[in-house]
């Protein structure tokens, strides 16, 4: 039993660890260029350097943070947003279509204006993340609030719970599978905003140090840095998938 | 246990035994959806601790008239009062138990059971979980329950309040045939000890009369029979008394 058990582990493992030999062989033997691609081991390597001199530490702190305050105020915006025109005919009537076209914006094309208007600093960044975090959070939450069960609600209100209690106990439980949907989207569009907006313009974060990098043709430290953000984003799906064992407990 | 606490905490804010339940009148009663006339100026009586069952075909409009007694609809004209008081909008002593369970698949058995509930409520949730003999599903979510478990924790629900006026509408309607002589029993016998007025909404007379002290059908929007089943208690399926007066409420049912 033990056998098997250690064969279904390491069976997905084959592939992935064949693929870096490979990379590794064709590196040293001169066969693929490290103009090209760097090797594993001069990725591990420049990595290594780089958490000693301190510069990855700095630069993942400076992305990470952007990344959350942006997600913090597009997600609130967005989690209002969807709260209120869920909830209330009127408020869907009024601001519904308007979210609706702004969404049909793709906003990365609104790089060269958050240029102009932020310059290359902190705010514009955290602008575009704000900015696409909130829709599929927006989305998500309206439609979650939408399709609760109007015979629990009405339930509710026979069993005396007040507007409060009605959104606590019946209202967001029921609109939290929805709504962690749209986070994990969220997330998504988090990294790849705070990619595109730190590699065009930045004075701090790994997209910096990636492009710097370009300029001196560092390519390992190139690899590094997408390394980074690919272990980013699996720490985000990781805390994700986290809340949803935590908050959906009951629906296994 | 739990029963004689109830008692005492029931008997607090009720005086004497009659008073317990809530006293229902409805004097030409009418509601409209729109042009479609559901109930048509309809008069009805509940005295206070007395059961009631409404028997009637589908769309006949006595879930309308559950729902307006329970304050989840207005009425268009006549006057319907509870406890002397005109009816409005929803009343604490009333509980309703629904044809669905209604639970919150997000809520453990016992929160459920507490739902609605402030300060200490813990205790009373028990207790009431106890009445239904499903203490020890308490910690469960609603999903790993039966059919006839949840309903048996709905009704737990409805009474850890200690409503003066149950509403039950077609709760039993969804329950295999054990289940529900299981159910009907453990309603009556909950109904006996703590005298509250039931209003029960059914599409099966058997259960009907096996339960209430009167019997009344609603057809098209109108009451078309309205009769005392003087039977005594428990009763017994296999009657005579009991078959005859079946016959006759079913007679009156299927007539066009």
């Amino acid at each position: 039993m033990k056998g098997a058990k250690f064969y279904e582990h390491a069976i997905p493992l084959v592939l992935p660890v064949a693929i870096i030999l490979t990379w590794q062989l064709a590196s040293q033997s001169g066969l693929l260029p490290s103009r090209i691609l760097p090797s594993p081991s001069a990725v591990v390597g420049a990595a290594w350097e780089l958490a000693l001199s301190g510069e990855l530490w700095t630069n993942l702190l400076a992305s990470f943070k952007r990344a959350i305050i942006g997600f913090v105020i597009g997600g609130s915006i967005g989690f209002f947003l969807g709260l209120l025109t869920g909830s209330s005919r009127y408020c869907d009537m009024f601001l519904d279509s308007t979210i609706q076209m702004i969404r049909n914006i793709p906003h990365l094309a609104l790089i060269p204006l958050v240029i102009i208007w932020f310059g290359i600093g902190e705010e514009g960044k955290l602008f575009l993340v704000a900015l696409g975090v909130m829709f599929p959070i927006y989305i998500n939450t309206h439609h979650g609030i939408r399709s609760v069960d109007r015979g629990l609600i009405e339930m509710g209100r026979v069993y005396g719970l007040g507007r409060w209690g009605l959104f606590r106990e019946v209202m967001l439980p029921s609109a939290m599978s929805s709504i962690l949907v749209g986070v994990r989207f969220a997330l998504g569009f988090m990294w790849l905003t705070l990619i595109v907006a730190e590699t065009i313009a930045a004075d701090s974060g790994i997209g910096k140090m990636a492009m710097d990098a370009r300029e001196f043709m560092q390519t390992d430290i190139v690899v590094v840095a997408i390394l980074l953000y690919a272990l980013l984003g699996k720490v985000a799906d990781v805390l994700a998938r986290f809340m949803e064992r935590k908050w959906l407990r009951w629906s296994n | 246990m739990a029963v004689n606490d109830m008692d005492t905490q029931t008997g607090l804010n009720a005086g004497k035994d009659a008073a317990k339940g809530l006293a229902v009148s409805a004097r030409n009663i009418s509601k409209r959806f729109g042009d479609k006339t559901v109930l048509h100026d309809l008069d009805l009586v509940i005295d206070p601790g007395e059961f009631l069952a409404i028997v009637g075909r589908s769309g006949c409009g006595k879930s309308t008239l559950l729902r307006l007694v329970g304050g989840l609809d207005d009425i268009t004209s006549g006057s319907l009062t509870i406890d002397g008081r005109p009816a409005g909008g929803i009343n604490q002593d009333t509980r309703i138990m629904f044809q669905e369970h209604r639970l919150l698949p997000w809520r453990s058995v016992l929160q459920n059971v507490g739902l609605g509930m402030t300060g200490d409520w813990e205790q009373g949730a028990r207790d009431a979980l106890e009445q239904v003999g499903l203490s020890d599903k308490a910690d469960d979510w609603p999903s790993m329950l039966s059919g006839g478990q949840r309903q048996r924790v709905a009704l737990a629900r409805a009474l850890v309040h200690q409503p003066r006026l149950l509403l039950l509408d077609e709760p039993l309607g969804a329950l295999d045939a054990l289940t529900r002589i299981e159910m009907q029993r453990l309603i009556e016998s909950l109904w006996l000890r703590n005298q509250f007025s039931v209003v029960l909404i059914t599409h099966d007379v058997d259960e009907a009369i096996a339960m209430a002290d009167r019997v009344v059908l609603i057809d098209n929007g109108r009451i078309g029979l309205n009769q005392p089943i003087p039977l005594s208690r428990p009763r017994q399926r296999s009657s005579a008394q009991f078959g005859e007066l079946t016959e006759l409420v079913l007679n009156k049912v299927l007539a066009k």
